[in-house]
């Protein structure tokens, strides 16, 4: 095959497809063969998880793109509605694989939300402190991820290690890194273990010790701010227009945040700043996750300082298993104890939606139930499903270089993006 | 052995044993030692242990296994050539890359003549223009493999390279006049004569006290020419995945890299030579009595533990900053190098015409 062969795109190819968000140049002239197409993904190292990016260049910059998903669906809808209520919270774990608290945490407020309970404080302390590490976690992956494709390659290796103190924590919580399946309907699954706290604030000590340093080696470098200043620039407007939100609605200077707007656990009484951006450009995006991971440990600082003692499990018979004490002593908790094992938990009939700040933006589930042991619907709104569609407005017109820039400041994860 | 000393005597077989020897025991081991030393320097820097697993019994040496297990490894790989690649060309590639990536310490003398008997394989007289014909020659490698590959991603890199080399050639050239100018003559044995010398007794005449500008030109024009980081859009991992030899693999692809690495060695050897003395040792003129094997095995030492040091900056330096984007390259080079490197031409013929 020749050069010009692989360069050269027929005006059949150009033609307008309908995908959402997708931008295709205009058919070029006659023999004319400056538009050359490449694929990006779904197997290409920059595209973390697994998407699809059809990319029109001329020379080297872009022309169009369209970004295609579903590489890693698994069906999390689908399978929810064929589960108990309770099997769903290990498959949250799998959606954003990076803060599975924060997931576990959101469905769990849902169905809560359609009991119409409310957990004791102890277990909506502890579900912020562990909320918070976890999106300290999500964060640090990003940023780690967003300098690695700009050439950070040390930035990377240093904030992975600082994540690795957090999973660490919750690995003493929930016995698991990743898929920790933690929280339960009315409660968590565990309390902290002794000593725990004073563990947070020394690890959170060493944490905050790698974003200064981190943010020392890139954050003012020349060469970072040349290739991430005015890449994938969003104006306010057309922000909320493609329903961003996190810190992507954030860096483009919209102080919306789930955790003031609709404060849910005990966001209120705690006291954080919102960062926002300025132009909304990847610098911006980058500035502001490495500013809310600086207040995120000043949140869980003070839910330390607040937390009170007390069970972390609600005491509503419909909601947890009763004690074994009583499971083996009486035959109301046998009974009990045997119905909650085969039928599950049977929330009111009716149906609801709870968001929360997830990592990433505005994670919601939106839950149906008719009475019965199983889900009717159980649909999630993942962040970064708005973000990839908005890719080709971020990227047109940079060159196919920011294209990894740009990807790695909007944080895709494809197991929250596909389900 | 009167056959034995007349033979050694033959000018033809002193160049091929000074290759062997500058080749076999100093630049290949260097560059190989360099995959190693990136490896281990770079997992210093990122709070890591780096390899330590390649193991003969219970021998590990440090992780200095893994340059026989890497070398061996790759030998062993499938030697794949993709459907629709220009055979020729792609099979070619590799070795245009390797050599000039070698021929360069040619022109390099790692210790002082002793009578007329040069530890330089060749003191030609152009001098450092074979180095600018040397590293043009390897612009070719980068653009045939990325040519011949039929992959998208491998001529992005490859039309990358060879912007970018050509480019950075200019600035290369240009960096040196004030060199030429101050140690008048291009000719590699003149120059490093010419930085034995000290002013006051007291500080060595290197090039980087008589020409800092053009050193720190001539270091970052070279660096792009050898597209290590922070000027690696030619391989841009995280866009065009492996830019020019994407496609490659086995051998051919450890050519490649093993051409990188060597290609640190040379350019540190390069700079430790027009710019730190070569093999000149400072403040030796004052030992008057030293043996000559002594002085020799003095100036073999100081040359390579410059080289190594400037390796080792090489490498520190991949590690610590981002990458350009390939625009910026390009920007950096005629926007900024450019005027610097002319300007330290003319202030440089200024001086030498003031002082004269």
């Amino acid at each position: 095959m020749s050069t010009s062969e692989l360069t050269t795109i027929s005006a059949e190819e150009l033609k307008p497809i309908h995908l959402p968000g997708a931008i295709i140049p205009a058919p070029p002239e006659e023999s004319d063969t400056s538009i050359m197409r490449i694929e990006i993904g779904p197997a290409h190292p920059a595209m973390h998880g697994i998407v699809r990016l059809t990319t029109y260049l001329d020379g080297e910059q872009i022309v169009g793109m369209v970004p295609e998903i579903g590489y890693l669906h698994r069906g999390f809808e689908k399978e929810s509605e064929n589960s108990k209520w309770i099997q769903v919270i290990p498959y949250t774990d799998r959606l954003n694989y990076v803060s599975p608290v924060l997931n576990n945490i959101g469905y769990s407020m849902a169905v809560e939300k359609l009991f119409g309970v409310e957990i004791p404080r102890r277990a909506q302390f502890a579900r912020v402190i562990m909320g918070e590490i976890s999106r300290i976690t999500d964060h640090l992956t990003c940023l780690a991820a967003c300098a690695m494709e700009v050439g950070g390659f040390t930035f990377f290796l240093w904030f992975i290690k600082a994540r690795e103190y957090l999973y660490e924590l919750l690995e003493q919580v929930t016995g698991g890194r990743v898929t920790i399946n933690w929280t339960r309907f009315g409660g968590n699954g565990t309390d902290f273990p002794d000593g725990f706290l004073k563990e947070v604030e020394v690890r959170l000590e060493k944490v905050q010790e790698v974003i200064e340093e981190g943010d020392q080696l890139v954050t003012r470098n020349k060469i970072f701010i040349d290739r991430m200043k005015n890449i994938g620039v969003l104006s306010k407007d057309r922000a909320i227009s493609y329903g961003f939100t996190g810190p992507l609605l954030r860096a483009c200077g919209v102080p919306y945040d789930i955790r003031r707007a609709d404060p849910h656990l005990v966001y209120d009484e705690l006291d954080f700043e919102i960062p926002i951006g300025e132009v909304g450009d990847s610098y911006d995006r980058f500035l502001v996750r490495m500013e809310e991971m600086r207040q995120s440990i000043s949140i869980i600082e003070q839910a330390i300082d607040k937390i009170p003692y007390g069970p972390v499990m609600t005491r509503e018979r419909y909601l947890g298993y009763p004690d074994k004490k009583e499971v083996y002593g009486s035959i109301e908790g046998l009974i009990d104890h045997f119905k909650m094992v085969m039928e599950g938990h049977h929330p009111p009939a009716g149906e609801v939606y709870q968001p929360i700040e997830g990592g990433n933006g505005e994670l919601g589930f939106y839950l149906v139930s008719d009475g019965s042991g199983d889900p009717v619907k159980c649909r999630v709104r993942p962040p970064c499903f708005n973000y990839v569609q908005a890719m080709p407005e971020l990227a047109l017109g940079h060159y196919v270089a920011d294209v990894v820039a740009i990807f790695g400041s909007i944080n895709m994860i494809g197991g929250e993006l596909d389900r | 052995m009167q056959l034995v000393l007349e033979f050694l005597a033959l000018s033809f077989v002193q160049d091929v044993l000074k290759i062997l020897f500058i080749l076999l025991l100093f630049a290949m081991p260097l560059g190989t030692f360099m995959t190693l030393m990136e490896r281990k320097w770079s997992a210093a820097v990122q709070d890591r242990i780096g390899p330590n697993r390649a193991n003969i019994g219970s021998y590990r040496g440090r992780g200095l296994l893994h340059i026989a297990a890497d070398a061996l490894k790759s030998i062993f790989k499938e030697d794949l050539i993709p459907r629709g690649a220009d055979k020729f060309l792609y099979t070619i590639a590799p070795f245009f890359s390797f050599m000039s990536a070698v021929a360069v310490f040619a022109i390099i003398p790692i210790a002082g003549p002793i009578g007329d008997f040069k530890f330089q394989v060749t003191d030609v007289q152009p001098g450092l223009l074979f180095i600018f014909a040397i590293t043009s020659l390897g612009v070719y490698g980068a653009v045939l493999a990325g040519a011949s590959s039929n992959s998208k991603f491998a001529l992005f890199g490859g039309t990358r390279a060879s912007a970018q080399m050509i480019s950075y050639e200019v600035f290369l050239g240009l960096s040196l006049m004030g060199l030429f100018m101050v140690y008048g003559s291009t000719q590699v044995s003149i120059i490093v004569e010419g930085q034995g010398e000290h002013w006051f007794g007291l500080i060595p005449k290197w090039g980087v006290f008589t020409q800092p500008l053009g050193f720190v030109v001539f270091f970052t024009a070279l660096i792009a020419e050898t597209k290590r980081a922070p000027f690696d859009a030619p391989e841009g991992e995280s866009e065009i995945v492996a830019g020019y030899f994407v496609e490659y693999s086995g051998m051919r692809w450890s050519s490649f890299m093993l051409a990188e690495y060597i290609a640190i060695v040379g350019v540190a050897a390069l700079i430790t030579t027009l710019f730190f003395g070569g093999y000149q040792v400072p403040w030796l003129y004052h030992w008057e009595s030293a043996p000559q094997w002594l002085v020799t095995l003095l100036q073999f030492g100081k040359f390579t533990s410059f080289t190594f040091i400037l390796c080792w900056f090489q490498i520190q330096i991949r590690w610590t900053v981002p990458k350009f984007r390939f625009d910026q390259t390009m920007a950096l080079g005629w926007k900024k190098l450019l005027p610097v490197a002319l300007l330290n031409t003319v202030v440089t013929a200024i001086i030498i015409v003031a002082l004269a």
